[in-house]
């Protein structure tokens, strides 16, 4: 700087009167400027913005789309599940209604089965006792006779007679009875 | 000051930086135009042409950091600028006032960007031919909007006004939108970066001739000039942006002034 102070002898130039010169540098740098960017920056830029744009709003809408989706499955997904749990309760239902049936179904042929073996048993009963029965009378009318003729000493050889003793003898003893 | 200087120093004394500072002599003795901010000026077209084509080359939609970095400031010309006070024919005006922003701003720059320290704005040429831009443009903008005669006649008589202001508001009309506003675009620009850069000369220059004093008490202080060079440093930055966004801003604004249907 001190080397312009040879100038500050002189007149002080007015700083608001333009040089020629750089009025036309000035013009020409700019409009130079202007038409680079307008050509090769502003259209790349506003390129970006608009992709940038589209692929947000893209974004949105797919994420919409997803969230759709997701509801559909949730709702297929219930409806799934309810169907499910509904058919589970009805075969529970139908298993315990089929337990029961097979249920009352052994019952049903034990107490046959037991019916049928009580039946037998009476059977066996009831032939021993016609037996004890025929085989007792036949016993106690051989020995009453026996007894009969002894006391009595009276032949009572006659086999009708025999009997209608022994029938008489057993008619009185469940009469006593 | 000068007093204190005349007082206490020797030899030549200080000599205060002036108007003549502004004035570089060339670079070469053999081409009398390419002086300093010549080559500035072209310099920045350079620079903002190489930083704008490399950071929007790939126009991706994720950005690397460098879109990223250009698209910033293209987007905070577009939408905060010329969105914002155009409305919806804004993208027409898009490059232009790109285009204005990061020109004025690179070149106002330079004033503090080490080794090249002198704001191209500070010679009054610059501004000049940057607002007769901003002049055209915006008259063109109004004229193609309403036609010469309407649009004319809208300045110069603005609607909804009783007759008499006219006497009193169409001179200062007329004065507004074609004197005051190319005007006031220019020198606003032009002013700050001069007065700026002539602030920081007095400072480092002051600091630089206490310094050489000799004086004790002067060297003593020389560094505080020097400090408050470097702070006035920073306060200028911000008045280069701002100067750079406000140059831009204005013409916006009157380009929407012009599209608009009243005045």
């Amino acid at each position: 700087m001190r080397s312009f102070n040879f100038l500050s002898g002189e007149e002080p130039l007015n700083p608001l009167i333009p040089h020629t010169a750089e009025l036309v540098v000035g013009a020409i740098a700019f409009t130079l400027l202007f038409l680079v960017l307008r050509k090769a920056v502003v259209p790349k830029f506003e390129k970006a913005f608009t992709d940038r744009a589209e692929a947000i709003e893209g974004g949105i809408e797919r994420a919409e789309k997803a969230q759709l989706e997701a509801q559909r499955a949730l709702v297929q997904y219930n409806e799934q599940l309810s169907s499910a749990q509904g058919e589970a309760s009805k075969l529970r239902e139908e298993a315990r209604v089929q337990g029961a049936a097979i249920l009352e179904e052994l019952r049903t042929k034990a107490q046959d089965e037991a019916a049928r073996i009580t039946a037998a048993a009476h059977a066996s009963i009831e032939a021993e006792r016609q037996q004890a029965i025929t085989s007792l009378r036949n016993e106690v009318g051989a020995l009453a006779v026996e007894l009969a003729s002894k006391i009595v000493g009276e032949a009572l050889d006659d086999q009708a007679r025999q009997s209608r003793i022994v029938e008489r003898f057993i008619e009185d003893l469940e009469k006593s009875k | 000051m000068r007093a204190f200087v005349k007082l206490h120093a020797e030899g030549d004394g200080f000599v205060p930086p002036s108007t003549n500072d502004f004035n570089l002599p060339p670079i070469t003795e053999s081409i009398a135009w390419l002086t300093k901010p010549v080559l500035l000026v072209f310099l920045s077209v350079i620079l903002v042409s190489v930083f704008f084509i490399l950071s929007s080359r790939k126009a991706a939609v994720v950005p690397s950091k460098l879109q990223f970095a250009g698209e910033s400031i293209y987007g905070f010309v577009r939408n905060d600028l010329a969105r914002d006070v155009i409305g919806h024919e804004f993208m027409r005006f898009v490059p232009y006032l790109f285009t204005l922003f990061t020109f004025v701003l690179t070149n106002n720059l330079f004033g503090i960007v080490p080794f090249l320290q002198f704001p191209a704005m500070s010679h009054v040429a610059f501004p000049y031919v940057l607002a007769i831009f901003s002049f055209g443009v915006f008259h063109y903008v109004g004229i193609q909007k309403h036609g010469l005669f309407k649009y004319l006649k809208e300045i110069a008589f603005m609607p909804g006004v009783p007759k008499p202001v006219y006497i009193l508001l169409t001179p200062i009309e007329i004065a507004t939108f074609f004197l005051v506003r190319p005007l006031t675009l220019s020198l606003r620009l032009f002013a700050n970066m001069f007065a700026g850069h002539l602030l920081l000369l007095v400072f480092i220059m002051g600091g630089d001739y206490m310094m050489h004093d000799s004086h004790l008490i002067m060297k003593l202080f020389s560094p505080f000039s020097f400090a408050f060079g470097i702070a006035l440093t920073f306060f200028e930055f911000m008045v280069q942006c701002l100067q750079a966004y406000i140059f831009t801003l204005l013409t916006a604004l009157y380009i929407a002034g012009a599209l608009a249907d009243e005045h």
